[in-house]
């Protein structure tokens, strides 16, 4: 592979986020904020069957309110072209397939107005018998077929992997093991919740159409939603340089982009629109719950012999999702016999979608909660117990890892966090009322590229590089990771480079997910960086003419990419205190080694890492979105019953990382670190409690009353 | 139903008639055009929101502007000003710190932590306190984490904010 | 949100009033619960009467050595005020663990005493729920229990008060002024807020167009030790799953005086007399308090969802009494 300079100054320095200024005043723009001149405001109606058909609908008591402009239902809405889509589609049916799907919406002067007026509407239903309820014993669990990308890639799962695998004879090697584990673990249905809302602000100009959007992939955006209104897509500008998060959410879920849009062509004015924080639980994704079985056997020197992971998970009638839960299996540890399953419950549930570490996040909870368990059972470390069953070749594809250091971070994290010190024992140590305890486990995400992406750099004759690229910093560091590679690449300091992201007007790229960003469009910059040169040597002399210069690349190919399994792995420690008396659970420390290849930016991967972490505690110990089966709503869907994380939930959090480049995935050297600090965390947190108290918690999340004495 | 009211925001006074129902966020973001201070759960939940409103933080999101007449507001962006046009300290330690990422909630960060100075300077107690009755607040980790509790940051910056603020707070 | 006029009275009497001859209008003071629940359309008020100017925020001295709060005392200037966090640290303490540094910089003393349940059922205008609507049916008696009542609740409302403050209240034996059309009066908190029966639409005792105008604190008899314990889901910025407010006095091996209040257990602020007078006099041990905890809870009647709260609630009364137990050796 090409590879960037040998002189780098830029990539590897802890620069400071380029937009910092910006963020800490409050003037980045985000998708809400940007000023559109006389624009209105939209306020959603939402089902409340969870399935069923409308009847009857009534708006004239809130069309007769002052300020309302119209209200749009699926007797008056325009008609899509893409209508048996019944997430993006909205409004083309009666029929309801969830509760909180959109029904319809009023448009108003003011958001006041708008929303006060959304109360008067009435609509009349016949309801069907719904069904929520996820169960490992449900008779009609079906294998996921076609899943990947909601059916618009190859693949049965969600990431493109097939449902099953299965190799050698796993039942009978379970069966005659001199060391066995079956355990069951649960992970419950879990919210992104990006603290900035999902907005889309949209403006219709002569049959083009402008979304300011809450996106983690403007040119992904802009296909979608130009699909559905049956739109050439160069008719549709996705507008999104800043971001307020994401964690998945913001690449597929774009209902209410279609709503606003509709909207607009039918008041012809601006119509601005942000979701609330309550109506996010039923629109735009989460993670699915997952009810996972894993048998595990070892011989006498602790050898696993057999591995066995089958998973049920919820999916939704409407639209099928399938997360890649036990495919973490497929590679972290060898043992000739394995098998794992996927199967779904379709239920009459909002449709999931990713979230930060799709699969994994649930997959390595219970895959390294039953490592912990079988440690034990063996009599070994757990650390030890994983190091002795490191494959040295992805166990079942058989392809040479492009890096793994997994081993080099159990064994360094272990030192960093004083492992050595350990006594085994659990419910040994004290501190006053509180029980202490520690815990390991081993995290792993995939390091794809994906296709799409191209980059643009302009260079004017006194040095400036203005480089164009459609990407998203989502608080991710983006924007400056990629103004870092491409001084890098270009070979000039950062202040001679303008990196321009977040708008359908520059070249096209891949969504910001499956840690693949950095990848895949650093990769289109660094090409173009390098046609640059070829194109300033070859034609120009070198020297850039007077009228400037300007060259595009798309994202090379990487023959590599077949020849090599490419992820990322660590290794994270967790040391908790748990309440005698209570059960209440604090987390004293967290510290994360990882393998994420060559860094970019130490101090945005850095805080990355920590973040995926202490997302992982919140995971393991606080969220937890409850479905009511009768009504089918998640019955805590806001800030205040929802319990993400908050400050004092968090202590000591060190993310540290093993300096290794990947000579395979990409021209920089560098693996996807967005998502495998979260992978694992929630694991090691319920094997310190283990450790601390005896209490084995197998389903998340670990609540003080699953501790009570 | 309109009403009409002055605020003083950022340190310029503004007239304008807003709807009884307009809270002091929305009149900010939606009629001033300042969208320093953030929407984020719109329920007192998130802290995205907060402003100094007469020297203290508080929520602009449960604020009703028309009981807010008179009102001086400082947001994010008026921190900023207000130091000579340059960077609040908060706000450069918080760069320094990378103590934010997504930045949506970071403003209010920010104006949390200034109010929370403030109270910890007139010696207000948290609910860490280890003496309830000691006047004199000495800003450790875990009191700049309880006293910063209202503020939710879904990327999880936690483990920077505090050490960014205690940066500020120990100078 | 509803449509609703603003207005300012000149005084309290005028407030009261104006809102007794206002079917549909409420009293707005910090409106830190009132304007988020009309947002929710869980109230829809014509007319707020603003009161946060007409009433005190002053905190002063009683002839009898306590405290007179004014109701329009924010909860942080109470939690920070020297004499409460010297002669009832247990307030103080109450008040700091709830909500944040924000709400309770707004939130006032009266308004706080009249937050609602925040049930989510409560809360949701999509499902039915007897305090909101009266007849409709309770959605939590058999749908998300967690944060639900264990003691004093009905089949027709199983929701918990959210104060923290009100626990403590209830244990230091305070008293609410009111005032009304008919004049002033004075309720005892323990007495203030209501069990549901079958009418949980009414949180309290209050009459329509009632106000709170202050709390009186009764003496401190002598400083003993005490203290406010909040259980909850995460660390802070959570209401209480429990909470125990106590006080401990132990002379010569024996309780002489003893106070308990639960959070988080009940439609009101819990005051456990059974558990006092099973202590008072008994042997100070971690024995006594088992038993006495345990003779409170023998009334609880949880349902499967929070079931916990019963020994969580057992176990962190003890732990709580041993503590002052130590703490006063």
């Amino acid at each position: 592979m090409s590879d960037v300079r040998a002189r780098p100054h830029a990539i590897g320095s802890p620069m400071d986020r380029i937009d910092g200024a910006q963020k800490v005043t409050g003037t980045a723009t985000y998708a809400y904020e940007w000023p559109v001149e006389h624009a209105v405001h939209l306020y959603p109606l939402q089902s409340t069957i969870a399935a069923g058909r409308i009847t009857s609908v009534d708006t004239a008591e809130a069309e007769a309110e002052p300020g309302v402009l119209t209200v749009l239902t699926h007797l008056n809405a325009p008609s899509l072209t893409r209508p048996d889509d019944p997430e993006l589609a909205v409004l083309q049916t009666d029929e309801v397939a969830w509760r909180g799907q959109f029904t319809g919406a009023v448009v108003a002067e003011t958001l006041e107005a708008a929303r006060a007026a959304a109360g008067l509407v009435r609509f009349g239903y016949a309801p069907r018998e719904h069904d929520v309820v996820l169960r490992a014993d449900r008779d009609d669990l079906r294998k996921p077929e076609h899943a990947a990308q909601f059916g618009s890639a190859p693949g049965d799962l969600q990431d493109g992997s097939p449902a099953d695998s299965l190799l050698g004879d796993a039942d009978a090697a379970l069966d005659s093991a001199p060391v066995r584990l079956d355990a069951t673990y649960t992970t419950p249905m879990y919210h992104n919740n990006p603290m900035e809302p999902h907005t889309a602000v949209v403006s219709w100009d002569d049959g083009a159409l402008t979304v300011y959007c809450s996106t983690q992939g403007s040119s992904f955006s802009q296909m979608l939603i130009a699909g559905v209104l049956g739109l050439p897509p160069d008719r549709v500008r996705v507008i999104s340089p800043h971001v307020g998060g994401g964690f998945g959410s913001k690449v597929y879920p774009h209902s209410y982009a279609v709503l606003a849009a509709m909207a607009a062509r039918t008041v012809r004015r601006p119509v601005k629109f942000a979701l609330t924080r309550q109506q996010m639980f039923a629109l735009v994704g989460y993670r699915p719950a997952s009810i996972q079985r894993i048998r595990l056997a070892a011989d006498g020197d602790g050898r696993l012999t057999a591995i066995a992971h089958e998973v049920a998970e919820q999916t939704a009638k409407a639209k099928g999702y399938a997360d890649q839960v036990a495919v973490c299996t497929r590679l972290m540890y060898t043992a000739p016999h394995r098998r794992t399953t996927h199967r779904l419950a379709p239920l009459d549930i909002p449709v999931p979608t990713i979230m930060r570490a799709p699969g994994e996040g649930q997959g390595m909870f219970a895959l390294e909660s039953a490592m912990d368990e079988m440690a034990l059972a063996c009599g070994m470390d757990p650390v030890e117990f994983r190091i002795r069953n490191e494959p040295e070749v992805h166990p079942e594809s058989g392809l040479p890892f492009s890096s793994r250091h997994l081993v080099a971070c159990l064994r360094e994290g272990a030192r960093r966090a004083g492992w050595e010190r350990r006594d085994p024992a659990p419910r040994a140590r004290r501190d006053g009322r509180w029980l202490l305890g520690s815990g390991v486990a081993a995290s792993t995400y995939p390091s794809p590229r994906l296709p799409g992406s191209s980059a643009t750099i302009r260079v004017t004759p006194d040095g400036h590089h203005r480089v164009l690229i459609a990407a998203a910093d989502l608080g991710t560091g983006t924007w400056t990771t990629l103004t870092q590679i491409a001084a890098d690449a270009l070979g000039v300091p950062v202040e001679q480079v303008e990196v321009r992201i977040g708008d359908t007007a520059l070249p096209p790229a891949s969504v910001a997910g499956f840690s693949s960003g950095i990848s895949s469009w650093g990769s289109s910059i660094c090409a173009a960086a390098e046609r640059l040169r070829q194109v300033l040597e070859s034609d120009h002399g070198g020297t850039v003419p007077a009228q400037g210069l300007e060259v595009t690349a798309d994202m090379p190919a990487n023959p590599d990419e077949d020849r090599y399994a490419m992820h990322s792995f660590g290794a994270q420690f967790a040391e908790v205190r748990v309440d005698r008396d209570t059960g209440e659970v604090r987390v004293a420390r967290l510290l994360g080694m990882f393998d994420v290849g060559r860094v970019i930016n130490p101090k945005t991967v850095r805080s990355q890492l920590m973040g995926g972490m202490t997302q992982g505690m919140s995971m393991a110990l606080y969220e937890h979105s409850v479905l009511d089966p009768r009504f089918g709503h998640v019955v805590n869907h806001d800030f205040g019953q929802y319990h993400i994380a908050a400050n004092a939930d968090v202590h000591a959090v060190e993310a540290h990382w093993v300096h290794e480049r990947d000579p395979h995935t990409n021209a920089m050297g560098s693996k996807g670190a967005g998502e495998v600090g979260i992978v694992g965390t929630a694991a090691a947190i319920a094997n310190a409690v283990y450790h601390a108290t005896g209490v084995r918690v197998r389903d998340l999340p670990i609540t003080l009353d699953k501790l009570l004495p | 139903m309109d009403v009409e009211i002055t605020l003083r925001v950022d340190g310029t006074e503004h007239r304008l008639t807003v709807d009884t129902r307009t809270t002091l966020l929305d009149a900010l973001r939606d009629r001033l055009g300042n969208t320093s201070p953030k929407k984020g759960c719109d329920h007192g939940q998130c802290g995205a929101c907060t402003l100094l409103i007469d020297g203290r933080r508080a929520l602009g999101c449960l604020a009703l502007a028309v009981a807010h007449q008179g009102a001086d507001i400082v947001t994010a962006a008026g921190l900023a000003d207000g130091d000579g046009g340059g960077l609040h300290p908060l706000q450069r330690s918080f760069i320094a710190h990378d103590a934010f990422q997504c930045g949506y909630c970071t403003p209010g960060q920010i104006v949390s932590a200034c109010g929370m100075l403030a109270e910890a300077e007139a010696g207000w107690p948290s609910a860490v306190s280890k003496d309830p009755g000691a006047t004199d607040v000495v800003l450790d980790d875990e009191e700049i984490a309880e006293r910063m509790s209202g503020n939710l940051c879904r990327c999880a910056a936690y483990a920077n904010i505090v050490p960014a603020i205690a940066e500020v707070a120990h100078r | 949100m509803k449509p609703f006029r603003y207005e300012r009275a000149d005084d309290v009497s005028s407030a009261v009033t104006a809102l007794a001859e206002e079917p549909e209008a409420a009293f707005l003071a910090g409106g830190t619960n009132l304007v988020d629940l009309m947002r929710l359309e869980v109230a829809t008020p014509e007319v707020l009467i603003d009161v946060r100017r007409l009433i005190s925020d002053r905190i002063e001295e009683l002839p009898d050595g306590g405290l007179r709060i004014g109701a329009a005392v924010p909860n942080s200037d109470l939690a920070a005020d020297d004499r409460v966090r010297r002669r009832y640290p247990m307030l103080s303490q109450a008040l700091l663990s709830g909500a944040s540094g924000q709400l309770r910089n707004v939130a006032t003393t009266g308004g706080n005493l009249l937050q609602r349940t925040r049930c989510p059922y409560f809360q949701n205008v999509t499902t039915p729920c007897n305090k909101r609507a009266p007849g409709s049916g309770c959605s939590a008696l058999e749908g998300h229990q967690r944060d639900m009542a264990i003691l004093g609740s009905s089949p027709a409302c199983v929701a918990t008060h959210p104060s923290d403050m009100a626990v403590a209240l209830a244990a230091l034996d305070a008293a609410v002024t009111v005032r009304g059309t008919d004049g002033e009066r004075r309720i005892p908190v323990t007495a203030l807020h209501r069990l549901p029966g079958d009418t949980p639409e009414r949180d309290t005792v209050l009459a329509r167009g009632e106000l709170i105008t202050g709390v009186e604190l009764p003496p401190p008899a002598h400083l003993i030790p005490s203290r406010y314990r909040k259980v909850r889901d995460r660390a802070s910025f959570a209401f209480a799953l429990v909470s125990v407010a106590a006080a401990l006095d132990v002379a010569d091996g024996t309780v002489r005086e003893v106070r308990i209040a639960l959070g988080g257990v009940a439609h009101k602020p819990w005051r456990a007399t059974t558990a006092e007078s099973a202590l008072h006099g008994a042997p100070a041990t971690g024995e006594s308090f088992r038993d006495a905890a345990a003779a409170e809870l023998a009334r609880a009647t949880p349902l499967p969802g929070n079931a916990f709260k019963v020994p969580l609630a057992r176990n962190t009364m003890v732990s709580v009494l041993l503590e002052l137990l130590e703490e006063g050796r």
